[in-house]
């Protein structure tokens, strides 16, 4: 069950991407693991790391003023292709607490916030803006305000995102999904109950 | 009011839904789990302590992580991997799932088994720990891939807690021309629509050359609609559908068959009911696909050249078609025919099987592998195989010089020690093209089974129908 979220304040790395999948995120030779800890090391690891395994400072990951940011502002459809749940594993292993994109593909979006992952849908403008105001001013502070759905990057206009008023509280509160279903289990029995034989 | 086949297995799977700012709770008929999504989500339920609500309606393989050798043995050499197999082999009997493992003569890729068992059904809502479920899809059930913690939902209650999608339909109008096979159409399909034109919608696949496909070339269309972006795809199923499941392993019999297929006819979306998008392609003047990029919505026609950054497709940024060809290592304008390959790889959830391997020996009958390419051929499962080898099929490869492998998810993924190196062209019947997918630094064109078996014996690409004109018309 993830933690509560309420409020973040972070600076950002921005990410210059679109498309981002999830095999870039994780690739697929570090899915062989049992446990959801520990994946951090591998984010981007084909951009992170150098064929000797040195890091790349080429890679934004790797720029020291971007060390500490706990946002990440990337491009377009961010988190596509494969439903790894490994992707956000090492998201938030890494340190990441929110995304900010212009879109985000479905699993991803479901399973980022599954995992207290926030992930933010604003225009096109502000995201690539943002993208540029982090890449020239990397000390550049971001506030995120789940309760109020506001985005607010230091000296500019509030931005508003849409989050669900479910999602919303399952993040605020750190609700239980699964206790939830499970508080109606007289209706999954009824609708058991009713099932054809064939199905 | 006229519903679509999506609206109606929505409403038949509702089980409550709270309030109307709440996600409904659908019902799951069917959960497939494998050795590499499920693990975490079987520590998380017992860490919660409570049972796994409905063993009778999940199923159980290895596909991911398996290597894929011909006399492949446990314990594995890859510790990472054989850990994976000893937890889901530990997990699956605790639980009481039905595992088709190594041993059981079923095992193979888990959108490939479920089908072939029977286990997939028209009308249900089929998960499973894997972007491309939406395979199942092809049966005219609700199938998409989930995430770990929602395994875990599933583990716990057999339900989900979802928001209704939007719906678009893809009309295909027109019949595929012939040597055109139905991974060119979704290639093509993609290409049009661009990788995320799909993201918050269910695609539902119709017309004249959706309904002449079979099953198998229906299962490669809808394993792709999640390349689109769109989590599920599917097709209504017809008598194509009940032929191919009846009597399987799995599927209803007698009485319970009757009323499913009475059931099933029921499907199709009705006359005038509306979708939120509509897309309309014509089938008649498609040609093979191969892709040109790194994501599967850059294609185009082995007759066409490669795109200019300066006129990028509709969906893509030139900047992203520039990054895109330097990866590739291809310049704009270049014809794609011709492109020297290292690497064939016939196998994956989209094209592996038993038709897909025909049309593969098709081409590679009498014929030997380029000397200049390492050639690939993966069942897609332990059934697939054994069919195959009935038919021959596996000394036609041999003879030609392909590897026969044990079935497995394989290349496709590359976590099982299949993967290219650096730099390599991979000819692929796989799904998708992403940097690094099928090995670091590795470049992936996506094709069809013939035009993959044609690429391994001419050592490049080439257009299949101009090459080997007896296998097309066999």
């Amino acid at each position: 069950m993830p933690k509560p979220i309420t409020h973040i304040s972070s600076r950002c790395v921005p990410l210059n991407k679109d498309n981002v999948d999830t095999d870039q995120i994780i690739a697929a030779r570090f899915l062989k693991v049992t446990s959801r800890k520990g994946l951090g090391e591998h984010a981007f690891s084909d951009f992170r790391y150098m064929e000797d395994g040195s890091p790349n400072l080429d890679f934004v990951l790797n720029q020291p003023q971007y060390a500490h940011a706990r946002i990440l502002v990337a491009g377009h459809n961010f988190g596509c292709g494969s439903s790894r749940e490994h992707a956000p594993w090492a998201l938030v292993d890494y340190g990441f607490e929110a995304i900010i994109a212009t879109s985000f593909a479905d699993i991803f979006k479901n399973n980022a916030l599954k995992n207290g992952l926030l992930v933010i849908e604003l225009p096109e403008a502000v995201v690539s803006r943002l993208r540029r105001d982090c890449d020239a001013n990397p000390a550049l502070r971001v506030d995120v305000d789940v309760e109020a759905q506001t985005v607010v990057i230091e000296n500019q206009a509030e931005q508003h995102f849409e989050i669900g008023a479910f999602w919303k509280k399952c993040l605020m509160q750190g609700l239980d999904q699964v206790g939830y279903t499970l508080s109606f289990a007289d209706q999954i029995k009824a609708y058991e109950d009713q099932r054809p034989a064939f199905a | 009011m006229p519903k679509t086949l999506y609206q109606k297995l929505w409403d038949a799977h509702v089980v409550h839904q709270e309030d109307p700012s709440s996600p409904a709770l659908l019902f799951i008929d069917r959960h497939l789990i494998h050795e590499v999504t499920s693990p975490q989500a079987f520590t998380g339920l017992a860490e919660r302590g409570i049972p796994l609500r409905r063993p009778d309606l999940t199923i159980a393989t290895v596909d991911h992580s398996i290597p894929t050798l011909v006399g492949r043995s446990f314990p594995l050499k890859d510790a990472q991997a054989q850990a994976q197999i000893e937890a889901l082999e530990a997990n699956v009997k605790a639980q009481g799932i039905r595992y088709y493992g190594p041993d059981s003569g079923h095992q193979g890729i888990v959108h490939v088994i479920g089908p072939e068992l029977g286990f997939t059904l028209p009308g249900q809502t089929i998960v499973c720990g894997d972007s491309h479920t939406a395979t199942h899809g092809a049966f005219g059930s609700l199938a998409f891939g989930i995430g770990t913690s929602e395994i875990e939902h599933v583990f716990a209650t057999q339900c989900l807690l979802q928001y209704p999608s939007k719906t678009m339909a893809i009309n295909i109008h027109g019949a595929l021309p012939e040597g055109v096979t139905a991974k060119d159409l979704i290639l093509a399909i993609i290409a049009k629509l661009g990788m995320d034109a799909g993201t918050g919608y269910v695609l539902e696949f119709r017309g004249e050359a959706i309904r002449a496909l079979s099953m198998e070339g229906r299962m490669t269309v809808c394993n792709m609609a999640i390349e689109a972006g769109a989590r599920a795809g599917m097709i209504a199923p017809d008598e194509t559908t009940f032929a191919y499941l009846k009597d399987k392993p799995l599927a209803p019999r007698g009485q319970a068959w009757e009323e499913a297929v009475a059931y099933w006819k029921t499907l199709a979306t009705d006359e005038g009911a509306s979708f939120d998008a509509v897309v309309e392609l014509d089938a008649t003047t498609l040609q093979p696909m191969v892709t040109y990029g790194t994501n599967p919505g850059l294609a185009c026609g082995i007759n066409e050249n490669v795109p200019s950054p300066e006129a990028p497709p509709s969906h893509t940024q030139a900047s992203d078609l520039a990054d895109a060809l330097d990866y590739m290592g291809l310049t704009a304008h270049q014809p794609m025919k011709g492109l020297p390959i290292d690497v064939v790889f016939i196998g994956s959830c989209t094209n592996s099987r038993l038709e897909d391997l025909e049309a593969a020996a098709r081409v590679a009958k009498g014929r030997k592998v380029s000397p200049n390419v390492r050639a690939l051929v993966v069942a897609g499962s332990q059934v697939v195989k054994e069919q195959a080898e009935v038919l021959g099929l596996d000394v036609i490869f041999k003879d030609a010089g392909f590897e026969w492998r044990e079935p497995g998810c394989s290349m496709c993924i590359a976590m099982n020690g299949d993967a290219i190196e650096v730099g390599q062209y991979c000819a692929s019947t796989s799904n998708r093209n992403f940097k690094g997918r099928q090995g670091k630094g590795g470049r992936s064109v996506l094709v069809s089974p013939a035009m993959a078996a044609a690429a391994a014996i001419h050592g490049k690409l080439v257009d299949v129908r101009e090459v080997q004109k007896e296998a097309i018309h066999a």
